[in-house]
């Protein structure tokens, strides 16, 4: 069997190294040895066309899952999903979850003693458009405390799980939010260590996605990896 | 390498608090009594640099149906298809570190240069302190195919136990234990 082009390699500074010892979690949760480099194969290219039919018609709006309205500053995140080569990808599964204004999960582990919003769960769903634009309703999320350091402060941030076209394509990852001091003292979003690739974290106020006397916006595009240009059996 | 227009987004953890969003009713069970395979179950511990669980993961499989064809429009192998069958498993972690999918098992599929590879399902493992995704593949302990397989053979030979799933008595049960770090450490692959 003939086999569609390899994904590229991964562009170098692009990605937070496994081993960031600032968020202490990751010192005995990162491997030690090398990585094999694995030229892919059909098992990398292919990937799961996965979660379609599971979407419903709210899953994209987390304020309007609930009787009554969720507290909060309500905004819109929208974006394009693309690869490297500036290609948008349509029909590919975004999943997004996310703290409630006050900065509290509806997650049992959650201890922050903040309140709980009845009408707020705070996970969504949806599929990309034929351009690759997706488009959330949801409110903004609080900054949170948590115990990697003292004094650490997790600045507001989205949750994003994206499938693509592959196995190579599979991406999560986190939004922030632009103009954020939290930002500098996060040793998550530092642990990308090239601040201009940090900084494609960061989601941008658009006042074109802004709906008058209702809503903000804000953009993040997405990228995923990029096929290469040359065939696999090369 | 040319340089693209853009460049991927950075990976982040999931972190702790991902399971009231991303695992869904189902996620560990691939196949239906119905599926045309060998029926079986994958199960193994998710374990940190200290042997300790880690019960904050996330694990996602990808496979080849039994026919050894991915249910994906770039595979246009003629084998047949299970439209019931996406080969796409995701189960979280339980609090002492385990994962279990209930599948079949994966036929052949050929590797670049169309080189046989020997049977095998491509794991994906998140979670907190994970931050981006580490990649690494289950090959299973009964197959001949494993002396030959292209992938296996980049693999230092004394590492290459960590990708090889052992059979428990019932035979139908494969366990492969992922250690994140520190003795025998598991492969993981830069894809
Ligand atoms: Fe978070």
């Amino acid at each position: 069997m003939s086999q569609p082009p390899a994904y590229r390699r991964e562009q170098p500074g692009s990605q937070p190294a496994s081993h960031s010892p600032g968020y202490v979690s990751t010192i005995a949760r990162s491997p030690r040895q090398p990585l094999v480099i694995l030229p892919h194969t059909l098992s990398e290219i292919t990937g799961p066309v996965y979660g379609h039919a599971r979407i419903g018609p709210l899953d994209a709006d987390l304020t309007r899952q609930h009787e009554g309205e969720p507290l909060g500053e309500r905004i819109i995140v929208s974006g394009r999903v693309l690869d490297e080569n500036g290609r948008p990808q349509p029909g590919t599964l975004v999943e997004l979850w996310q703290a409630n204004s006050a900065g509290r999960y509806i997650h049992v582990r959650d201890q922050h003693p903040a309140p709980l919003d009845p009408n707020f769960t705070g996970a969504g769903r949806t599929v990309t458009d034929e351009n690759g634009v997706y488009r959330f309703v949801t409110i903004k999320p609080g900054a949170y405390p948590w115990r990697n350091h003292p004094n650490a402060w997790r600045p507001p941030h989205i949750h994003f799980s994206v499938f693509g076209p592959s196995f190579v394509t599979r991406l999560v990852t986190q939004m922030y939010f632009p103009g954020d001091p939290l930002l500098a003292f996060d040793p998550i979003y530092n642990s990308v260590a090239d601040p201009k690739a940090a900084a494609r974290m960061i989601s941008q106020f658009d006042l074109a996605t802004t709906v008058p006397d209702w809503a903000l916006g804000y953009r993040f595009d997405i990228v995923l990896r990029g096929r290469d240009a040359t065939p696999m059996e090369a | 390498m040319a340089e693209t227009p853009l460049v991927e987004t950075p990976w982040q953890t999931v972190g702790p608090f991902f399971h009231y969003a991303l695992p869904f009713e189902g996620g560990e069970r691939l196949a239906t009594g119905a599926t045309p395979g060998t029926h079986i179950i994958v199960e193994g511990r998710l374990l940190d640099a200290d042997g300790a669980a880690v019960p904050d993961g996330l694990i996602e499989i990808w496979q080849a149906n039994a026919a050894g064809r991915y249910s994906h429009p770039e595979d246009s192998q003629d084998k047949p298809l299970d439209p019931d069958f996406d080969g796409f498993g995701r189960t979280p972690t339980d609090e002492e570190g385990w994962f279990r999918f209930y599948t079949v098992k994966p036929g052949a599929v050929p590797g670049r240069d169309n080189a046989p590879q020997a049977p095998h399902i491509c794991i994906s493992v998140m979670g907190r302190g994970i931050l981006r995704r580490l990649v690494t593949r289950l090959y299973f302990a009964d197959e001949a195919a494993n002396a030959y397989d292209p992938v296996l053979g980049l693999v230092p030979e004394e590492r290459r136990a960590t990708l090889i799933a052992a059979p428990g008595g019932d035979g139908t049960t494969y366990r492969l234990d992922i250690r994140l770090q520190g003795d025998n450490e598991t492969v993981f692959f830069d894809i």
